[in-house]
């Protein structure tokens, strides 16, 4: 399976860095690595969903608790969450950092994916969701401490889109 | 049984726990009874408060959580059962009060009004303990068994379909949830 281990693994050394302890995700081809290292990670809580909108609440749940999280998630399971983040993370100032790996993008050869992809950003900029991508190793780090900061300072979801260019290697 | 005989039952208990609780009724009569900065309402997002008593509980293992959900909600976020189930923890006590009504918007009828039955689904998605109570009496009982027992355990109490005459309290939602993160972090300091 051409997924990054070691664009995933970056990412997640990044997470660590950034004191995320709790992790919500749902299984998505390109999350594979990342949600294993997060099941591998005895310091990391890994919260495995049924449906993505959970991870709204649960992230909720760990921001009064004074715990660091983030959520993984595939742009469908962003589609899925958009009531619990207008009607529980927007309305009560939540900050959630929110990773979306952006399927249906060029490059896409799934045709089940194609039309999640072409309203992912759209869909962002309506919500008034400020948002980034995740698109070359060398930025990860710094673009992940970045939206976490964001997403605390302005205790609102902030979003970073996970793109083909480094979560696939082929 | 009315639900705010049951809230005025264990009202006591709450104290020592973080409480979260869904919208309209359920929200306005727990805030009736006297707000305290341990109760979190989440007014709108149906379906989430189960979730949010799983982050909280996962994230302080050694604090009680009580999550006072209903039958409206639950069956919007019917996964949050499997969820809760897969973690399983010990400090979560789950209270579905199930009217078989989706009062707060007119008083529709629920599934459960026509045979769903919640006991059964949290049963079968790996509840470890679960039960139905139907009376003032059994469900005090039942919350003390929870407060005390090792195990996640949710309580479907079968209560009227009957509320408040109106569910907007003086107490702003955003000012709800920063006193509850603060009353939170003030419990680790001490």
């Amino acid at each position: 399976m051409p997924v990054s281990l070691t664009s995933s693994k970056v990412i997640f050394d990044a997470l660590k860095q950034c004191d995320v302890r709790l992790l919500s995700a749902l299984p998505e081809t390109w999350l594979v690595h990342l949600i294993r290292m997060a099941d591998d990670d005895p310091e990391t809580i890994l919260v495995r969903l049924a449906k993505e909108e959970e991870g709204v609440g649960i992230s909720a749940g760990a921001h009064f608790a004074g715990v660091k999280s983030a959520m993984l998630m595939q742009n469908h399971g962003f589609l899925a969450s958009i009531n619990g983040i207008v009607s529980f993370a927007h309305l009560y100032k939540i900050p959630l950092l929110m990773f979306v790996t952006y399927r249906g993008s060029f490059g896409e050869r799934d045709p089940w994916q194609t039309q999640g992809g072409n309203v992912t950003e759209a869909l962002l900029r309506a919500l008034g969701i400020p948002y980034s991508f995740l698109d070359s190793i060398e930025n990860v780090e710094k673009r992940i401490r970045q939206a976490q900061t964001l997403a605390e300072s302005s205790l609102q979801p902030v979003a970073l889109l996970l793109t083909r260019d480094l979560m696939w290697e082929e | 049984m009315l639900r705010l005989d049951c809230l005025r039952a264990v009202y006591p208990e709450l104290e020592g726990c973080l409480v979260v609780t869904i919208m309209g009724a359920t929200a306005a009569e727990l805030h009736s009874l006297g707000h305290r900065a341990n109760f979190f309402y989440l007014q709108h997002a149906m379906g989430l408060a189960s979730s949010t008593g799983l982050g909280l509980a996962l994230s302080l293992p050694d604090q009680k959580i009580v999550v006072f959900d209903g039958d409206g909600s639950l069956l919007m976020n019917l996964g949050s059962l499997s969820t809760m189930a897969r973690y399983r923890p010990k400090n979560l006590v789950h209270v579905v009060f199930d009217n078989e009504s989706l009062l707060s918007v007119g008083g529709f009828p629920t599934a459960t009004s026509t045979g769903t039955d919640l006991e059964g689904i949290a049963r079968a998605a790996g509840i470890p303990k679960v039960l139905t109570v139907r009376t003032v009496e059994d469900f005090k009982t039942a919350m003390k068994n929870a407060f005390h027992a090792t195990q996640l355990t949710t309580i479907v109490a079968k209560v009227e379909a009957t509320g408040p005459a109106g569910y907007v309290t003086d107490l702003s939602l955003v000012e709800n949830r920063f006193q509850f993160r603060r009353h939170i972090q003030s419990l680790k300091r001490s």
